[in-house]
């Protein structure tokens, strides 16, 4: 179905080619993964398939890709519209109208298809992906899992044989991002579709796929197989895939369900042990931020009703809840983006609403959501210097914590060259050039991958343990599991949970990292916690 | 005659098409356009927000009106402002308030500071500014009902790239607004105060950043859904539509020029502005001959639309009529006096309000309640600021 010939793809100005020679043949009817680190070409690969590289995005091709019969060559990518459908990072950037029914339609109105086909495959389109009870909305009033379905569903009706997917579960919460995984498999069993995504977080994904194709980057062999063999020794693994390389298992289990069925003995093993409590490191710490009788309204809608909540030195806080549930309000009403409409909010001595910005970041920084927001420089040297001149520090100050923290972040590149994970530690090395005591951290992890989220929680720790306090709002279970003390779960702009990280996560249908699904009901969260158990009953 | 169909009846419950609104909301502004009497330009602003109201949808879009109401107040008051206080003319002989005068230079006669301010002439201003205020707020309820991506959808297909073009910058403006507001606030989380001279350049910056990394990613999702794709045609055709387009609108301005300008010889107007219309027409339904594109489910013509067409046209042509028959009634000459309201005027305005029980319901009135918290969030971006 999908045959890539020795292709190469340089873009200008480029050291080296983003692709070097891939070769493959992906037969017809699989879900295939794309995985590898940040950088090293998954988004590339996956234009290839539908000509978006090189038609598009400019570049020098060498090689060829051949899509059912069809070089990309010689096809622009509106000539593969009835082979292949192509959904970007971002759906809401790729809607070009404002209706759901109108967005499914689009493609076809394009192919000139007639009239009555294309209300026959609208209707199935809307059944098949479950959105016949909001054809009629308008695509903003959407939420982000609908929004991602109508995104797949705007390039099915056209009927291609191939979707192509990058990264279609980044930005949802856990449910949400299983109710899309759910129509891809559907897709692929019932329609016989070839499906290809790319994904960071492989716990999501990897158990779906039939086939992996590992991206490692830097140069090395593109490498296609099945998920089982190419998990035995790759460096990106999902915390199943860890736990089963800890235990010893072959072949190694990929869903939470094969661990299970494994993991009999490793919980007879681990049961004498106690679970580590994940308790913050500086117990009972000061008080770094109090939130009382917190109400934020939008218009008439209310996005936090009644909070009443604190924070305090030592502790990492993670805020969890599904996408709309009031988690980026309640960060940004700390910072004093958005005024209360009652109740208090105190960070340190201060009224975040009333202080001056530079008054407020000696108390308490935000990291928001797309770092690229506040940075603006064009070199990072210079966004260092600017951020110790806002901040009225001592000159030297945000450069030295780059240099402590990403010592591998080069003075002279430009903030848009880095990879991800480089733009969100810039960031927060310009938030923190302050020193507040209290870091806010909003979806730290979406774009990241495992290395650059090691490397987070890396810092985090350093963070904390120097008398810092964190908290961050995240979809992210596996990272909350590793690195948060507390978790506190909203809804509807209330707090409907607020406890020690263990007694939250392991319980929870939606949030229980996949080590603590396979050792239930024992409390236990990551692999390194059984590991180190495993090795210190060993010891004994 | 023939069976009614479905579509023609008014109770039948689907979105009015969108080219219908804007005529009735046009006819009604140029009602508007012809009285500075206040009473009937409240009469049109309520009768106009009765219909939005009534018909509204759900959308986003559909709470505009408030948003115009709220424009047309500060027209109000920028035009008493402008012309009773800072205005030396107009002004009559029921005083209100005798300020201190401030002696203006010869060469800003016109103008003055402070000195009599006359019931006259606010009264003048607040009833040229109302008319202003609700021609501005027909607009608004244009686009309270009718969504401007919908109406670009039904442009002829000679015209689609224009529309298409005009579609992503309709879209493009608001989120460069959001996109502004959002990185300003950004700016406050490095500890900045604002003031400084690099706060254009820090909030510009990533604006256009983004702006231009939308775009293109939205050129890239259009071609990829198969945007362009004109299968193989003759060039000679696309000339032809070209040459006759361009033909045509040289055509239409020339006789417009023609029409306006009396010093002209009289061949060069209308004769001119025909040829001019019947070669861009010709040229766009050549066009139109050659794009393969379809269209889904088109909004039909019927009789709903016809009526509420017809109704801010009768609206209009009674207005019209008053201020030629009565144009006391229409402009009132002594602003101190009450408006006179003739049955004509008041029998316009009703007809301008039938849209209300003319035009079909909007189909998404029942899910109403269905409409969850995403929306709070966008709105947040601005409650932010």
């Amino acid at each position: 179905m999908i045959v890539f010939d020795r292709v190469s793809v340089t873009y200008d100005d480029a050291p080296a080619p983003t692709l070097d020679t891939v070769s493959f043949v992906l037969p017809e009817g699989e879900l295939c993964l794309v995985a590898g680190p940040t950088g090293s070409g998954k988004s590339t690969l996956l234009k290839c398939i539908n000509g978006l590289v090189p038609h598009f995005t400019g570049g020098t091709m060498a090689g060829q890709a051949v899509v059912d019969g069809r070089s990309t060559r010689t096809h622009h990518p509106r000539d593969l519209v009835d082979v292949v459908g192509y959904v970007g990072q971002d759906p809401v950037a790729g809607f070009v109208s404002d209706s759901v029914e109108d967005e499914l339609a689009y493609g076809m109105e394009s192919l000139g298809i007639s009239p009555p086909t294309m209300r026959k495959r609208v209707e199935e389109t809307l059944d098949l992906l479950g959105l016949a009870d909001v054809r009629h909305r308008p695509l903003a009033t959407l939420s982000g899992g609908q929004q991602q379905r109508v995104a797949i569903g705007s390039v099915l009706t056209t009927h291609p044989r191939i979707l192509v997917l990058d990264e279609p579960t980044s930005a949802l919460d856990p449910l949400a991002a299983e109710e899309v995984l759910a129509t891809m498999q559907r897709l692929v069993h019932d329609l016989g579709l070839t499906v290809i995504l790319a994904e960071h977080r492989l716990e999501r994904v990897v158990q779906y796929a039939d086939q992996m194709l590992l991206v490692p980057g830097g140069g090395r062999r593109v490498r296609l197989g099945s998920p089982a063999d190419l998990m035995r020794d790759s460096a990106l693994a999902p915390p199943v895939v860890e736990l089963g390389r800890a235990a010893g298992w072959s072949p190694l289990p990929l869903s939470v369900r094969d661990a299970r069925r494994r993991a009999a003995g490793l919980r007879d093993a681990l049961a004498g042990c106690v679970a580590p409590s994940h308790a913050p490191l500086a117990a009972a710490g000061r008080e770094l931020a109090s939130i009382r009788g917190l109400v934020v309204t939008y218009g008439a809608t209310p996005a936090l009703r009644d909070m009443t909540w604190r924070l305090d030195a030592g502790e990492i806080v993670a805020v969890m809840g599904r996408n709309g549930a009031g988690k980026s309000t309640l960060l940004k009403a700390m910072v004093g983006l958005v005024k209360p409409s009652s109740g208090t909010v105190r960070a340190g001595e201060l009224d975040p609403a009333r202080s001056r910005a530079s008054q407020l970041i000696a108390a308490v920084g935000l990291v928001p959501q797309n770092p690229s927001d506040i940075l603006y420089a064009d070199s990072v040297g210079s966004e260092c210097v600017l951020a110790d001149a806002d901040t009225h520090v001592s000159p030297g100050t945000a450069a030295g914590l780059l240099a402590e923290l990403a010592p591998d972040i080069s003075k002279s590149s430009h903030p848009g060259d880095l990879s991800e994970g480089q733009r969100l530690i810039l960031a927060l090395c310009i938030v923190m050039t302050a020193a507040p005591p209290l870091l806010l951290l909003d979806e730290p992890t979406r774009g990241l991958d495992y290395g650059a989220k090691r490397r987070l929680v890396e810092v985090l720790r350093r963070l904390v343990a120097s008398g810092h306090g964190v908290a961050l709002a995240t979809h992210d279970v596996e990272l909350v599991a590793e690195v948060a003390s507390r978790v506190v779960v909203m809804a509807e702009g209330e707090i409907v949970a607020d406890g020690p990280t263990p007694d939250i996560l392991a319980t929870s249908p939606a949030f229980a990292p996949q080590v603590a699904k396979i050792l239930a009901p024992a409390a236990w969260l990551t692999v390194p916690d059984v590991v180190a158990a495993l090795a210190s009953r060993s010891a004994s | 005659m023939r069976p009614m169909r479905t579509v023609d009846s008014p109770g039948y419950a689907r979105p009015l098409h969108p080219g219908a609104w804007w005529l009735w909301a046009i006819a009604l502004g140029a009602a508007a356009s012809r009285t500075t009497n206040p009473i009937l330009c409240l009469l049109i602003l309520a009768m106009a927000g009765f219909v939005v109201m009534a018909r509204r949808s759900r959308a986003p879009w559909a709470y505009a009106y408030g948003a115009f109401l709220k424009l047309g107040l500060i027209i109000i008051a920028v035009r008493i402002v402008l012309q009773a206080v800072l205005s030396s003319q107009s002004q009559g002989i029921h005083v209100i308030v005798d300020l201190p005068q401030i002696p203006l230079p010869a060469w800003a006669a016109g103008l003055k500071l402070g000195g009599l301010i006359t019931w006259e002439a606010v009264l003048i201003a607040f009833s040229q500014g109302l008319q202003l205020a609700t021609i501005i707020c027909c607009v608004g309820a244009a686009n309270a009902l009718a969504s401007a991506q919908r109406l670009l959808r039904s442009v002829p297909g000679a015209l689609y790239e224009v529309g298409v073009a005009a579609v992503v910058a309709l879209t493009f403006a608001p989120q460069l607004v959001a996109d502004a507001v959002r990185v300003r606030s950004a700016q406050r989380l490095r500890g900045y105060d604002g003031g400084r001279l690099g706060g254009m350049r820090r909030t510009a910056m990533p604006v256009l950043e983004g702006a231009l990394g939308r775009s293109v990613e939205l050129a890239a999702a259009m071609d990829s859904r198969g945007y362009g794709r004109t299968t193989e045609e003759a060039v000679g055709a696309r000339r032809l539509t070209a040459g006759l387009v361009f033909g045509g609108v040289l055509g239409v301005a020339v006789g417009l020029y023609g029409l306006l300008d009396a010093s002209v010889s009289g061949w060069l107007g209308l004769p001119m502005l025909g040829a001019g219309c019947l070669g861009a027409a010709a040229g766009l339904v050549v066009g139109g001959r050659r794009t393969r594109r379809t269209r889904y489910r088109p909004d039909p013509w019927a009789l709903p639309e016809w009526l509420v067409v017809a109704s801010g046209i009768g609206c209009a042509v009674a207005f019209f009529v008053v201020a030629s028959r009565d144009p006391a009634a229409a402009v009132p000459p002594y602003p101190l006096d009450i408006p006179q309201v003739t049955v004509l005027a008041l029998v316009g305005a009703l007809l301008g309000a039938l849209p209300a029980v003319l035009a079909p319901p909007p189909p998404d009135r029942r899910a109403a309640s269905a409409v969850n918290a995403e929306p709070a969030t966008a709105a947040g971006e601005e409650v932010a600021t």
